[in-house]
């Protein structure tokens, strides 16, 4: 029986009734046994299936309009806070940009004072070769530890109460370009960990740390033969495209691989039912397109691996031989979806390709790939074969004008994660509406080589506005709802119990909308543009809490980070000309907010 | 102010106004600390000895700012006022001014003389199956002009990339793979060709890539300065001009690989 036939079936009276009931039994958030304290917030996404949900709800659609601010706290430091703070047994721990500083703050004290502070002191250097900000996407807790990575390439590991180093692991050449900015994630005693900078001909890879002595336990590379792909028995993917002997060697041309991008500096969830790990790859690089023929695999698409040897089970391939920089990296938010053919299990994903894939993660077949922004570089993805339908007048030729390409190089979505509430049964997507035109710019120079670049600039896409929060029914492949932002909407969402959703505006506005309509019920302005990703706790009083870094940066903030000339249209690699106002809007940044009801 | 004052005061004027100019004019220019041929920390570079030479010119006391030339280098230097000059800069660069060029530079194909007959064209049958050393600029993933014109020609099985940055500077690495063997030709801009191919054993050629349409390979190179600097700008155009021979010469002794403009 299918769900629709169900509510026909009942009287009006009951409706809400039975859709409360129904989204609890057709959609549930993966595993219970794996779901934090209901009042603690322990890792980015808060749990392993990367919801962002609370189940709190004190703070309701009735009352949400009288959240005050109860505590804020300054990170000394004025670069792009992406990172969530998070909260466990009364304690909040946050990192700050670089240089990466942690604090620990005590909530059970007025004024939540700080506990303990902890410098890594990553090497300065780093600064120069980060490619977007020098930012950093969060601290996670495991086991009385807190984990985290500097953008110098170490993962360190801390003791939670004291805030005294345990290890520290260096994972990567700063010298390379190489840099760490992503939030692992740390399940069963492993820490996962990926790397940065793709643009600087970076290899990519995840890597597993033994959380009790930071050695390896296994890496699996996004290039090259099989053996370092960590392919094996256990890879049976759905699609044809993706089957064959050392495809991450065969779909390049020579040994283009050796240097082909495909980093991992995005998000990572987990599924223990499966036991299975899933990311997803970014663009190749550092190659221009001509020069890279072929799929490029293991590039710009999403890997389920086993979590205990990182052997791969399947690999599916969003964007072949990407020529837009569409990275494969953002959230997977895993669900059980009460589809009218049955309940499947599924991992959500709004690509930078601007559609949001519905996939069966057991298997890695697309059930649904459907546009959430405007796109020209496509139409539309074939659910047979799994292949993109590019289109080709929008292919990079040397030495002509490319004209609106959509969505633009950031994608549809970048980096900042969706959230998901199993009482709407909806994914709140924050992202930008963006499209690029590119053309031959002038001769650059780079460490005293000549070469003649791009000229990359980005513009509103249809309507005028330049981001959105989008509220989307996974069953039905399209937007329930929509929030039009003037301004990329560049930070993380957060979706509770009490039916909220709550975002952040490059300009610094802190909003509480209705969950199930996008209503604004509540907001507050922040001192700085907020990039970073909202949490909700219950404080060691009893009472919820919404909390928020404000502090603009990123790729899409460093024009006010960075103190870019926004008359230089290029800079940003092109964000510039798509946010000339920022610099008026808002000011830099770096500061805690906490909201909660009198 | 007394006539009787006047001429002595003028004079004491011009004198305190030179003596000023000596002494306390400083003249700071930002380059990379560990990027050879052009430039190092200890002063071993073309750029840092080309410096000299300008600042002793204008009668300017010479500082760095160092900063590894990167992605924004222009933006966090020059135009953060943290210098005052970059010596080495193609001539249309956008984020700066700059003086007439003092040099034309050229792209150059690096090669074993024991093993290769001469090279110089693009469309040399034998790079088809020769193995070809390109730099990876890495920004906005632009090739170099003769590595998109290979890639153009279908050159892409057989060609290596060295990504821009690692512990030795790409002109090094490239010339190394070529006397090793570990690749045949290398495609490389002059300067970094020419200083490092003539350094050790075997010698090795460095012959100009001939233009072809679609392909542009020789750039010619400034100095650059604040766009608002257009007074700095002018000195130094004069300076450059007065000190040509100074700067040919050492251009010379670095085996600078260069065309006629």
């Amino acid at each position: 029986m299918t769900w629709d036939r169900r509510r026909r079936a009942a009287p009006p009276r009951c409706a809400r009734a039975m859709a409360l009931i129904g989204a609890a039994v057709a959609v549930t958030a993966v595993h219970a046994a794996d779901t934090p304290a209901p009042g603690d917030w322990p890792m980015p996404a808060r749990d392993f299936a990367s919801t962002r949900y609370s189940e709190l709800a004190d703070i309701t659609k009735a009352n949400a309009s009288g959240l005050e601010l109860v505590l804020t706290f300054s990170t000394g430091v004025l670069r792009g806070h992406e990172a969530a703070p998070i909260v466990v047994a009364g304690t909040m721990y946050l990192v700050t940009p670089y240089p990466n500083v942690v604090y620990a703050l005590d909530l059970s004290q007025p004024g939540a004072p700080l506990r303990w502070k902890f410098e890594p002191k990553p090497e300065a250097y780093a600064q120069g070769v980060a490619c977007c900000d020098v930012v950093n996407r969060g601290v996670t807790y495991a086991s009385g530890r807190i984990f985290f990575n500097t953008l110098d390439n170490q993962t360190i590991a801390l003791d939670a109460t004291s805030g005294k180093e345990l290890w520290r692991y260096r994972s990567g050449d700063i010298r390379s370009g190489e840099t760490r900015t992503m939030a692992p994630l740390v399940v069963k005693g492993r820490v996962l960990i990926g790397n940065s900078g793709g643009e600087y001909g970076v290899r990519g890879w995840l890597t597993a740390l033994d959380a009790s002595t930071g050695k390896e336990a296994w890496r699996a590379y996004s290039t090259g033969p099989d053996r370092d792909v960590l392919i094996g028995a256990d890879y049976a993917p759905f699609y044809a495209k993706e089957k064959g002997a050392n495809l991450g060697v065969a779909t390049w041309p020579g040994e283009a691989w050796k240097i082909g991008g495909g980093t991992v500096w995005g998000w990572i969830s987990y599924d223990a039912d499966l036991d299975l790990v899933y990311y997803g790859t970014a663009n190749p690089g550092p190659w221009n397109s001509a020069q890279r023929p072929g799929d490029n695999k293991f590039t710009s698409g999403l890997f389920a691996r086993n979590l205990s040897n990182g052997q791969a089970r399947w690999f599916y391939q969003m964007s072949p031989h990407d020529e837009f920089d569409y990275d494969g990296v953002n959230e997977n938010i895993l669900i059980d979806v009460a589809f009218p053919g049955g309940t499947r299990k599924v991992l959500v994903h709004p690509d930078r390709n601007g559609y949001v894939y519905v996939i069966d993660r057991a298997t890695g077949e697309v059930i649904s790939a459907t546009p959430f922004v405007h796109i020209t570089t496509s139409n539309g993805v074939d659910l047979a074969t799994g292949a993109i339908k590019y289109a080709p007048e929008k292919s990079q030729r040397s030495g002509t004008v490319i004209r609106d390409i959509c969505p633009a190089s950031p994608g549809g979505k970048d980096w900042q994660p969706s959230a998901y509430s199993p009482r709407t049964r909806l994914v709140y997507i924050p992202h930008q509406n963006l499209c690029q035109d590119e053309e031959v710019g002038q001769t650059s120079y780079i460490a005293g080589t000549p070469y003649v670049g791009a000229n990359v600039k980005m513009k509103p896409g249809p309507g005028g506005d330049r981001g959105a929060l989008t509220a989307w029914d996974v069953v039905a492949a399209r937007p329930a709802w929509s929030i039009k932002e003037d301004l990329p909407v560049w930070s993380g969402a957060l979706a509770t119990a009490g039916d909220l959703v709550f975002y952040g505006t490059m300009d610094g506005w802190f909003k509480a909308v209705d969950a199930t309509n996008g209503t604004l019920l509540w907001q507050f302005k922040t001192g700085s543009g907020i990039v970073g990703q909202p949490i909700s706790y219950r404080g060691p009083d009893g009472k919820q809490y919404v909390a928020v870094l404000s502090g603009v940066g990123g790729w899409a903030g460093a024009v006010v980070a960075g103190d870019l000339d926004t008359r230089d249209g290029t800079a940003a690699l092109g964000f510039a000309s798509a946010l000339p106002d920022l610099k008026r809007r808002t000011t830099k940044g770096g500061m805690l907010y906490v909201f909660a009801l009198p | 102010m007394s006539s009787r004052c006047r001429d002595g005061c003028v004079a004491l004027l011009a004198a305190f106004v030179a003596c000023t100019s000596v002494a306390a004019r400083d003249i700071v220019v930002c380059a990379d600390p560990d990027n050879l041929p052009y430039s190092s920390e200890d002063g071993r570079g073309f750029e840092n000895r080309i410096a000299e030479i300008v600042a002793a010119k204008l009668g300017a006391d010479l500082s760095y700012y160092w900063l590894p030339d990167r992605r924004g280098f222009l933006r966090k230097t020059l135009n953060a006022n943290l210098c005052d000059v970059v010596i080495g800069l193609p001539v249309d660069a956008e984020r700066a001014l700059t003086t007439p060029a003092y040099y034309r530079g050229t792209y150059v194909f690096v090669y074993r003389k024991d093993r290769l007959a001469r090279l110089s064209s693009l469309d040399d049958p034998r790079l088809a199956t020769l193995r070809i050393g390109v730099p990876l600029v890495g920004n906005d993933a632009a090739a170099t002009p003769p590595a998109q014109a290979l890639a153009a020609r279908g050159v892409v099985a057989n060609v290596v990339g060295f990504p821009m940055f690692a512990a030795e500077p790409i002109g090094a690495r490239i010339v190394d793979a070529v006397r090793s063997g570990a690749i045949d030709v290398g495609v490389l801009w002059g300067p970094q060709a020419g200083y490092f191919a003539r350094r050790g054993e075997p010698s090795l050629a460095a012959t100009p890539i001939a233009a072809k349409p679609g392909a542009t390979t020789t750039f010619a190179i400034a100095m650059g300065v604040r766009r608002q600097d257009q007074a700095l700008q002018r000195e130094l155009a004069r300076a450059i001009s007065e000190a040509r021979s100074q700067i040919d010469a050492v251009l010379e002794s670095y085996a600078v690989v260069r065309v006629t403009p």
